[in-house]
């Protein structure tokens, strides 16, 4: 196995694309040296990608936010702008393993790793977030939404390499949560989860939705039925309840030693019942 | 016993805790010598499967690879325990489950053992394999071994059943006749590992035909003599040390790396040190008994049990075992019965052998019992403790196991549960409160104590087992206790098997209890050799001195004729009066105190998702005397905890394919620190009358309530009762749902 430190994205890309074996990229490396250290996984090449500078930081941007590659989750749990700005992705972010893997894990990782249970990316993606790729023919935009192909795999093509994530505005009125539900309280995998993402009008109800639902699918889904029955309402029993059935219809869990398919259709609607309070709170309202 | 106590009941500093917290204690996997080599084990991915073609050659032709060893590298071994005990540790002929061992080697990095290991050519026939307790014990199940079966199992039940148990008196059907009410009921629990955080390790080191072996384990002697009998080797011709023990909970009592490691070091001619992963621990390490029980009992309208039966059935996986007996024999232990009777079935099956976790055998087995007893009250109407206090056992009670009881402390700890403010502390909606009492048998053995005076007065104690709880500083107290003398003038070491005479493992609860004893009798002979040496400097008759707080008075008519010496003026003039002083005892101690819990718990179950909170933990135990009360209140509450996570999300996950699922932290749920309250602990102290002191073993009680507790609390939480741990939120939510 060959480690490389990368001068330049570019440079990282060429080593990537010219490496016949398989190459892996390296910027908190919570999922890849766990994968390398059980055996599961052994790279020809590792490219490190963490030092190149904008890699670690969290920049101002059109009235959002572009996250770099290497910012851990204790780094955004810090930042108090993207705290107010998008509180849900940060307690998703926040959520991933212990004390310790926060100052390394990171939200480019968590989404290129193709897990369906990974915290961060039902929060991305109903916050619209938009990846930069890097790779062989130059640098383009995509929705974190489209990324996830399935368990441990996307749609990334060889040698590209997601440089950084960007959260956009968003109006005065709105709010995001993320909860998931894990059988601790802490250091473990979600058995179900639900991202919500509101905007509010003028008088309180509800404008827009969006319900992205993790480990409940081969990847993240978005529910859009689940989204839909929250609009014009203020979250009154009636909406949750046609929102939590709506999830359960939109996802398609199976039965594993995390839990059965039907806990999950159950409890994925609970989470984002709940995660729909929380952001509906956020917003500036109260149940 | 009114008994004034200098030493005992206070809280010093643990001498070791300098060295762990600043990491300079050595662990099982942190000692590394000149010339080490690395050890890997191949492992089985299959549950059952004959070994048709075993090819190492291309593995043992790697650079780097110093030596390969498969079942052909031992001897056959007479003993039959040693025997399974090797068969374990390395496949003969076929494998018996998933994780199995069948090959090794060593090489001088991780990474080559590693690469050879996947040279390693295996042609598997695969066979029917049978994971689950009940599955296995029916005729036409497959048999892990043929010829096995008990004598006394019966017809019924396939070969797989391998023990068979009855303790008990009186005429059960007379008294189930007198019940105002009978509830037979059916559980399951799942199996549960220790979940040490120090993954096995050890280091073997051959010189010539003399080894020497550093280990991680409970019992260096215990190791000494299954590897030297394995090995082909006089116990004599193997030195075991214990490394600093991270951690046993009764999963350390056996060997799986050791007998390999040697192995590899004999073949090699070099040190080999072996390291498993967590992955290997899950896989191939011992976890508890899974179980499948039935308990049937009859009550009166107001409390009184008429009659009692259990019937249980235990996993213990692919080698013969005898620990359903525990089971047997503890169930109804805690209460005064005139018709009791408790069965057991130790059942063989595609698992990893079971080895000891705390109280082995009886934490699911008086589940079972206090879960029923908890319906019982429900159906009834009636207090919970009360029902247990009208039912306990109490001194001069015939237990349902045999023995007639000395001081016991059930009836004390239930009192002190009822008059606790956490009993009648207000609960809120979703939440319920459950109790359950627990017991263990505890015991003595063998033990070996030397204590050796140093010229500077300091006394130094050697003693044979282990330190995993604190029991350097109870030695040392006690010795302290009984000559009069600062704690910190004791210094207490854990010899190698070269050092000290023999002693049993470290568990059973035993090691405060038996060395104690050791240490008080080692103790007294110093004492008395020390008059001895003073009456002779002093010219007087030796019963014309006593020995008062560390030093020698005259007395008699000789009073105050002469200073008293202390021990560091008679030790300085050793030399010069009949040289070293020392004490030593060596002996089985036989009078262990049996001992007994009551805990109380508070949960709090989401109807939304199944999920259980525990509120609240309130843990009382007779500990007889706690010597050091901060250890014995972590005894409490590190046993609750495990009990905790067993109740809740700790279980063996097979697929249909025989394959544990998850081998792993992740998926192998112990509780983390945020899943818990603080555990509170109240110490009773009813004092055993067969140690100087009083002390009963206070490790393994602990265990037991928790997964009555837990189930009798979420039963009256969630308003539908399991009867099936762990209660893991799918489970419950189920159960609500269907409820």
């Amino acid at each position: 196995m060959r480690y490389h430190v990368a001068n330049s994205l570019s440079e990282a890309v060429e080593m990537l694309a010219a490496e016949a074996g398989t190459a892996k990229v390296l910027a908190g490396g919570t999922d890849l040296l766990v994968q390398m250290k059980s055996g599961a996984l052994v790279p020809d090449l590792l490219v490190d990608i963490k030092a190149l500078e904008g890699m670690r930081d969290i920049v101002p941007e059109g009235g959002g936010y572009r996250i770099g590659a290497a910012v851990s989750g204790a780094q955004m749990g810090e930042h108090a702008g993207l705290r107010a700005l998008w509180p849900g992705v940060v307690e998703a972010a926040g959520l991933i393993g212990s004390t310790q893997v926060q100052g390394r894990a990171t939200i480019v990782g968590n989404l290129c790793n193709g897990s369906p249970a990974a915290d961060s990316v039902p929060a991305l993606i109903a916050a619209g977030a938009i990846a930069r790729v890097v790779g062989p023919d130059g640098t383009r935009e995509m929705r974190v939404a489209d990324i996830p192909a399935g368990p441990g795999r996307t749609t990334l093509e060889k040698a590209d390499i997601v440089d950084s994530v960007f959260l956009p505005a968003r109006p005065a009125r709105a709010g995001d949560a993320y909860l998931r539900f894990i059988p601790r309280t802490e250091m473990d995998i979600a058995v179900a989860s639900a991202a919500v993402n509101l905007t509010l009008d003028a008088e309180g109800a509800v404008e827009s939705a969006l319900v992205v639902l993790g480990a409940v699918a081969p990847t993240a889904i978005m529910a859009y039925d689940a989204g839909t029955a929250l609009v014009g309402s203020r979250l009154e029993p009636s909406a949750l309840e046609q929102c939590a059935a709506a999830c359960s219809a939109a996802c398609n869990p199976i039965d594993d030693k995390r839990g059965t398919a039907a806990f999950r259709r159950q409890v994925v609607g609970v989470m984002a019942k709940r995660a729909a309070r929380i952001a509906f709170e956020r917003a500036g309202e109260s149940l | 016993m009114g008994r004034e106590f200098k030493i005992l009941g206070t809280t010093p500093p643990r001498p070791d805790g300098i060295e762990k917290i600043t990491g300079k204690a050595l662990f099982g996997a942190d000692l590394n010598v000149t010339g080490m080599l690395h050890g890997a084990v191949l492992r089985s991915p299959h549950a059952h499967a004959r070994i048709v073609s075993l090819d190492v050659s291309a593995a043992a032709a790697l650079p780097g690879v110093k030596a390969v060893i498969t079942a052909d590298d031992f001897a056959e071994v007479e003993n039959a325990a040693n025997r399974d005990t090797l068969h374990n540790c390395m496949a003969h002929g076929r494998v018996l489950y998933d994780g199995h061992a069948l090959a090794a080697v060593a090489a001088v990095s991780k990474s080559v053992a590693r690469a050879a290991l996947n040279l390693i050519r295996v042609e598997y026939e695969t066979l029917p394999h049978v994971t689950d307790v009940d599955a296995a014990m029916q005729p036409g199940a497959p048999v892990i071994h043929q010829g096995k079966k008990h004598k006394l199992a019966g017809d019924d039940v396939s070969d797989n059943v391998v023990g068979y148990y009855s303790f008990g008196h009186g005429d059960i059907e007379a008294g189930f006749a007198q019940a105002d009410t009978v509830l037979e009921r059916s559980f399951k629990t799942a199996a549960a590992h220790q979940g040490y955080i120090e993954p096995n390790a050890c280091l073997a080191d051959f010189k010539g035909d003399k080894a020497d072996l550093w280990v991680s384990t409970q019992g260096h002697y215990l190791v000494r003599d299954i590897c030297a009998d394995i090995l082909g080797m006089e116990s004599s011709q193997l030195r075991v040390t214990a490394a600093e023990i991270g951690g046993g909970f009764g999963g350390k009592t056996t060997v799986f790396l050791e007998p390999v490691a040697l192995a590899l070091s004999r073949k090699a001619g070099k040190p080999v040190k072996m390291v498993m992963s967590r992955e290997e621990v899950f896989r191939a390490t011992g976890p508890t008994m899974s179980s499948s029980m039935d308990v049937k009992i009859g009550m009166t309208a107001d409390g009184r049990i008429t009659a009692a039966h259990a019937r249980l059935r235990y996993q213990g996986g692919a080698f013969p075992y005898a620990m359903v007996m525990m089971g047997a024999m503890s169930a109804f232990a805690a209460y005064d019965l005139d018709h009791v009777q408790a069965e057991g079935w130790d059942v063989m099956t595609n698992r990893p052998k079971m080895i000891s976790y705390r109280a082995p055998g009886a934490p699911m087995a008086i589940y079972a019992v206090e879960a029923v007893l908890d319906e019982l009250c429900q159906k009834l109407d009636l207090d919970p403790l009360e029902v247990r206090l009208l039912n306990a056992a109490d001194e001069g009670t015939k237990s349902s196991y045999g023995p007639t009881f000395k001081a016991i402390g059930l009836k004390a700890c239930l009192k002190a549960a009822q008059a606790h403010p956490h009993y009648s502390a207000p609960l809120g909606p979703n939440q319920g409160r459950g109790v359950s009492a627990g017991f263990w048998f505890n015991f003595g053995g063998q033990v070996s104590v030397s204590m050796a005076i140093t010229p500077d007065g300091t006394v130094n104690l050697t003693e044979g087992n282990p330190d995993i709880g604190g029991s350097r500083a109870s030695v040392s107290m006690m010795a302290a206790e009984e000559l009069g003398i600062p704690f910190e003038q004791v210094n207490t070491v854990i010899g190698d098997t070269g050092a000290i005479g023999f002693s049993d493992t470290t568990d059973g609860s035993r090691v405060t209890f038996t060395v104690g004893i050791a240490t008080i009798k080692a103790a007294k002979a110093v004492k008395a050799e020390c008059c001895k040496r003073v009456a002779k400097i002093w010219e007087i008759d030796a019963d014309a001195v006593e020995w008062i707080d560390g030093a020698v008075h005259p007395t008699g008519h000789n009073a105050g004729d002469f200073p008293p010496m202390s021990l560091a003026e008679i030790a300085a003039m050793a030399g010069r009066t009949g040289g070293p002083i020392a004490g030593h005892f060596e002996g089985a101690p036989d009078k262990a105190g049996v001992s007994f819990g009551v805990h109380i718990v508070d949960t709090q179950v989401d109807p939304e998702t199944g999920f259980t909170k525990i509120l609240r933990y309130t843990a009382f135990q007779d500990a007889g005397k706690a010597i050091h009360p901060d250890y014995v209140e972590g005894q409490m509450q590190g046993g609750a905890v495990q009990g905790i996570g067993w109740a809740l999300n700790e279980e063996y996950i097979y697929g249909e394919d025989g394959v544990l699922q998850n081998a792993g932290f992740l998926d192998y749920r112990i509780p983390v620190a945020s899943d818990l309250p603080m555990i509170d602990t109240v110490i009773i102290e009813v004092p055993n009358p067969g140690h100087p002191f009083g002390v009963r073993g206070v490790g393994e009680t602990a265990i037991v309530p928790p997964l009555a507790a837990i189930s009798n609390a979420v039963a009256r939480a969630a308003g539908v009762r399991l009867y099936a741990l762990p209660m893991s939120p799918p489970r419950i939510l189920a159960a609500m749902d269907h409820g």
